[in-house]
């Protein structure tokens, strides 16, 4: 049989989706559900006075109205982990107390028979507040700025190699600018909902979450219940691009409204309120100076970032983490600082650091290539780093160079000309612009269990979760060639919390974290059949060694002697078995640093832990020592951009992205998921967003008609290609992540083109036409 | 949203009954009046679905006009083939707004009478002379990059949003209501209001009225226009600055010259100085700049949106030049 793994072949949950039906969390039908409906705070800092309820109480179909007054008191949590459940809002448990913080925060729910009625009667309730001044504004709270500690996952925020300082004033070229990029939002298809539902102290909770377990882990701790209690489900989820990857108020107060009310109630929050209750992408300013020597050789690179968070948790744009790999240089100095604003809290977002990193450093070097009067493709291969110079480690696979050679030779870049404002099209001037595509390749531990059942299909649990990337197609390709099964065989369940724990959909860590056990699982399975019919004087492979047989569509048999064997479904009926099990755990992790944490014990984990002592799958996986290398996922942006130089508008002609993601898994998730990212760099780029009032700090576009994402119009020829190279120490399957990489890069490259074009050197995004007229 | 009570009417005179009882509302394709609901920034007691009225026709009349139904779909408009002849800046405005699925649904009536989109008059926790008489203008002094630059008063700065009523307000529309008391008809430059003092007052159209009808008259070299839209993206957006222009020339000369600009008045405006200065001038480059500038010239920005002044001159010479070419 060919292996699976590498074949384009459709998605497995298509037909359910364009049909309808596959079930979102807000979904589920369940018997005798109430609808919740969130007032939110209409003051930006604060507290509130009071809350009268008595109209609303008496409206038809009102069942109650939750506040800070009468709500369940919830428990800290200690977790900073979405994969082990981080609360993305770790000083405000919703409704715990008076205080406001941002507008657009939680105040109350009210909970009705139906939706409509629910909505009627939350206009009716009055809240009044005690205003405070509220931190308004990014640019006049600038001065406040402090150092954070960390970024995500204890990542570092202040990196420093040799004096960039001094290397720059000696530098012989140097730029030195101010790159600014706006608020983002996610702006995920599928909504923040949840339904909770009680059956005494047991909960079942559904879910818009990119993670399973994370939630499961959050409302373990924070309703103070056992964990054996607790059920989450998210078996489809319409995109989270970041925003379900920490937990927002929703899921916590679904559980304590149904809990108060007795009743089940579901609550979507809506469209205007994810735009102030549940997460962006935070403002940044990025202070870039370039130093190099007259050849284009990189002496210095200091990257200097400020962004913002909230008062209520600290989350760190890392935007110039990159910077301290990207490039071989000797002297570098990369910091973060963070100014509080009364706004929500912002959270990761499709590459988080790197999609804005990468589009200040890259129109930097941009802005020293023209300085320098060398080309910019040149002058990423005079300073192409062979290996991870801070860590001073070897890169696990890097074909960066190819991936510049086959975009520009896509794009056409000889067509360029690097005078600006010499290239046209009718009314157009046309640009050319390039940049480097980076995000780390991440994985980390993950469990999952594999049955072969007598009929001869065979299924793969696993407490992940596919949150619209294609993990449920992709993993069915890992699982059949590992079964050695064709797909249709094949089912793979994801999305419930009571699966072995896999890993959170986040850091584009998934296909590269419960790929190898999901592989290690089925292959012990496999094992466990062969030695069974070994063992079996009723089989023909009686007496024969494990080593002497394999595996092909269904059957087991000799290796030398297909001719002799029998299939799956033969030996487990010979021996009355309705199915076969087996479950493995991969421990590795490229990320934590010292020996990985045992599963607890008792837990599935636990089970899976022990037993993979004897996969050999798991066992060779895990012999690889990791710690010398540095697994990043590489790629080169090319665009071809067309200006109106009257009217300041943009038209993306061409974009080219050429990915070095390791192994692709499948060719048409692979490209859709690198065309999303490219997609979303557009609207970076171009259009995208959002505006907080000037006077009171309230986001003031919040709807999809006020915050423009990309539509097709805008959207050109888009060209992906892969290099396609199996990462050697990843794991065995040798696939790094693919969710992110695509919109690192795009946005400079397009920045880069239109100043190509026009001579004009937007630092400011968006690049919206009153820029380009200016 | 507050609950409200339906009724489907099947003639012109049942819904002007209906429309006698306080806080009614017609709906026509609803794209903007459920919004409005849903937000809560409209909250009729009674909805009247007029859609089963015989308003759908699309008439040559007798003069060379044309007689247009107050329920026709926005694209049904855009693709008859007499509006894509006759007045191809009507068809062009048309298919520049919105999104097809939209434009399937929204109604001749509806797009007239659509409000503004001005992002404070969405959300009730602001400020809002428009949506709550007195209450303040969070627009004014806040974020202000969409709003207008042209008929703004210290009340309001809202763009009127349509297209459609662009290319209308060039061609001198004529906008045929019926009430209680019978026929009445009303020169599209009268049928929206200035903000002035009184922002919630939109348009000169009475409660218990209905829209039956949109005359365009006879305006035979209207075959030679445009509707030029500049926006964020390239479609389903509104626009920054628009221009629908309708020359007359002959022999190099301008003899007849219709221009309305868009995404920069409060109301759709109609640019009478940009006018006045083509009108016998040469077709030239020239022209065109002095056209914009003068109208232009009663345009005052705001703290986001002075951008628009040049780029509303810069449109709308582009529009006079891709339709009167140059001499
Ligand atoms: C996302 C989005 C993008 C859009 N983009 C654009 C754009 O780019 N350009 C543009 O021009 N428009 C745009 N629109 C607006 C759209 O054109 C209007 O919503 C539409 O024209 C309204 O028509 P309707 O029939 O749906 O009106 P409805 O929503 O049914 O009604 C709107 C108003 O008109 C009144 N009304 C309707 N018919 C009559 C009648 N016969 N007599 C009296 N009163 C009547 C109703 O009472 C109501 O007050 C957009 C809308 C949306 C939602
Ligand atoms: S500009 Fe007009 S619509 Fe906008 S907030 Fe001010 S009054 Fe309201």
């Amino acid at each position: 049989m060919n292996p699976s793994i590498g074949k384009p072949i459709d998605r497995v949950d298509g037909k359910l989706k364009v049909t309808g039906a596959a079930t979102y969390a807000a979904e589920f039908p369940i018997k005798n559900l109430a609808y919740g409906v969130s007032i939110t705070s209409t003051i930006t800092k604060g507290r509130i006075k009071n809350i009268d309820t008595r109209q609303a109480q008496k409206m038809p179909g009102v069942i109650g109205i939750m506040t800070s007054e009468n709500s369940m008191q919830l428990h800290y949590p200690a977790g900073s982990d979405p994969g082990n459940g981080k609360f993305a809002e770790k000083d405000l448990l919703p409704l715990q107390n008076d205080r406001i913080f941002y507008g657009g925060q939680h105040v109350a729910i009210v909970v009705a028979e139906t939706f409509e009625q629910a909505e009627q009667a939350a206009a009716l309730v009055k809240v009044e507040y005690d205003q405070q001044p509220a931190a308004i504004g990014f640019e006049k709270n600038i001065a406040s700025a402090y150092k954070p500690a960390s970024g995500l996952g204890g990542a570092e925020t202040q990196i420093k190699r040799g004096d960039a300082e001094m290397a720059l004033q000696t530098a012989a070229v140097k730029t030195d600018e101010t790159y600014t990029t706006p608020v983002y939002h996610h702006n995920a298809m599928e909504l923040h909902a949840t339904i909770a539902q009680w059956d005494g102290d047991k909960l079942t909770v559904y879910d818009a979450t990119q993670s399973v377990m994370g939630v499961k882990g959050l409302l373990t701790a924070t309703l103070g219940i056992p964990s054996e209690k607790v059920q989450v489900y998210a078996l489809y989820i319409g995109g989270g691009f970041g925003s379900k990857g920490f937990t927002w108020a929703n899921t916590l107060l679904a559980p304590m409204a149904a809990k108060q009310f007795d009743r089940p109630v579901k609550l979507v929050l809506s469209r205007q309120q994810v735009f102030s209750a549940a997460g962006r992408r935070t403002q940044t300013v990025q202070k870039i100076a370039l130093g190099a020597d007259q050849n284009g050789k990189l002496s210095a690179i200091k990257h200097a970032t400020t962004s913002e968070t909230s008062f209520v948790d600290e989350f760190v744009e890392t935007a110039g983490l990159a910077t301290s790999m990207l490039y071989s240089c000797s002297n570098v100095d990369v910091s973060h600082e963070l100014v509080r604003l009364n706004r929500g809290t912002p959270c990761p977002t499709r590459a988080p650091g790197e999609a804005p990193g990468t589009y200040a450093l890259e129109v930097a070097m941009d802005e020293l290539a023209y300085k320098l009067k060398i080309d910019p493709l040149q002058l990423r291969l005079i300073n192409y780093a062979d290996i991870e110079e801070q860590k001073k480690k070897q890169f696990s696979e890097k074909s960066l160079k190819e991936c510049y050679e086959r975009g520009a030779e896509a794009i056409g870049w000889t067509n360029r000309k690097a005078e600006p404002g010499t290239l046209k099209e009718g009314n157009y001037l046309v640009g050319y612009g390039m940049a480097t595509a980076t995000y780390p390749a991440n994985r980390s531990a993950s469990t999952a269990k594999a049955t072969l059942f007598a009929d001869g299909h065979a299924e793969i649990l696993c407490g992940t979760q596919d949150i619209g990337t294609g993990t449920y197609t992709v993993m069915t390709q890992v699982a059949a060639d590992a079964f050695a099964l064709p797909v249709e065989k094949v089912k793979v369940k994801l999305g419930d919390s009571s699966y072995p724990k896999g890993a959170q959909s986040g850091g584009s860590q998934v296909s590269a974290s419960v790929g190898p056990p999901i592989r290690a699982a089925a292959l012990g399975a496999i094992s466990k059949l062969i030695n069974l019919a070994i063992s079996d004087s009723a089989s023909p492979l009686h007496g024969y060694k494990e080593e002497d047989i394999t595996a092909d569509n269904g059957r087991i048999h000799l290796k030398n002697n297909p001719n002799n064997g029998e299939t799956y479904a033969q030996i487990l009926n010979r021996k009355g078995l309705e199915k076969l099990e087996a479950q493995a755990k991969t421990n590795v992790s490229t990320r934590q640093q010292g020996p990985p944490v045992p599963a607890p014990p008792g837990s599935p984990e636990a089970k899976a832990e022990e037993e993979s002592k004897n996969n050999k799958a798991v066992q060779e996986d895990e012999k690889t020592d990791r710690k010398d290398y540095a697994f990043h996922s590489f790629g080169a942006q090319f665009v071809k951009v067309l200006v109106d130089p009257d009217l300041g508008t943009v038209k993306v002609d061409k974009i080219v992205g050429v990915m070095d993601i390791g192994t692709v898994m499948n060719l048409k998730t692979a490209t859709n998921q690198i065309m999303g990212g490219m997609i979303f760099g557009i609207g970076m780029a171009l259009m995208e967003n959002t505006q907080y009032d000037p006077n009171n700090g309230r986001v003031v576009t919040r709807d999809l008609a006020q915050y423009l994402v990309p539509v097709h119009a805008d959207i050109p020829e888009i060209e992906v290609h892969f290099i396609n190279k199996p990462d050697p120490y990843i794991s065995p399957i040798g696939a790094r992540g693919i969710g992110e990489i695509g919109i690192t890069g795009i946005t400079a490259a397009i920045a880069n083109a239109i100043y190509n074009a026009t001579g004009k050197r937007v630092r400011d995004l968006p690049i919206t036409p009153d820029k380009l007229i200016a | 949203m507050e609950p409200f009570k339906f009724i489907r009417v099947q003639d012109d005179q049942s819904a002007i009954r209906a429309a006698l009882t306080i806080g009614t509302k017609f709906i026509a394709g609803g794209t903007n009046m459920l919004d409005l609901m849903k937000l809560n920034i409209e909250a009729p007691k009674q909805v009247v679905d007029i859609n089963k009225l015989s308003l759908y026709q699309i008439e040559e009349l007798p003069n060379g006009g044309i007689r247009i139904g107050a329920l026709v779909k926005n694209s049904d408009l855009a693709y008859h083939p007499v509006i894509i002849k006759k007045y191809p800046v009507l068809s062009e405005a048309l298919l520049s707004g919105a999104s097809p699925q939209l434009r399937n649904m929204a109604s001749v009536g509806g797009n007239l009478m659509q409000r503004t989109r001005c992002p404070y008059f969405y959300n009730t926790d602001f400020a809002c002379n428009k949506r709550v008489p007195g209450s303040g203008c969070a627009a004014i002094d806040g974020y202000n990059r969409n709003n207008a630059i042209l008929g703004t008063s210290d009340k309001c700065i809202a763009t009127h949003p349509s297209d459609m009523c662009v290319a209308m307000a060039a061609l001198g529309a004529i906008i045929k209501v019926q009430g209680p008391k019978g026929l009445r008809t009303i020169p599209f430059n009268e049928f929206h209001l200035l903000p002035g003092q009184t922002p919630h007052l939109e348009h000169s159209l009475r409660q218990d009225e209905l829209i039956t009808h949109v005359e365009i008259p006879p305006i035979p070299y209207a075959t030679r226009s445009h509707y030029l839209k500049v926006r964020d993206r390239t479609s389903y957006e509104f626009a920054l600055a628009s221009a629908a222009v309708i020359l007359d020339i002959q022999n190099g000369r301008i003899q007849h010259a219709h221009v309305a600009l868009g995404g920069v008045g409060t109301k759709p405006w109609r640019a009478v100085l940009a006018e006045k200065v083509l009108t016998g001038a040469v077709a030239n480059e020239q022209t065109y700049r002095t056209a914009a500038e003068a109208t232009l010239s009663q345009a005052k920005g705001f703290k986001d949106n002075t951008f628009k002044i040049e780029l509303a001159k810069r449109t709308l010479v582009r529009a006079l030049t891709i339709t009167g070419g140059m001499s």
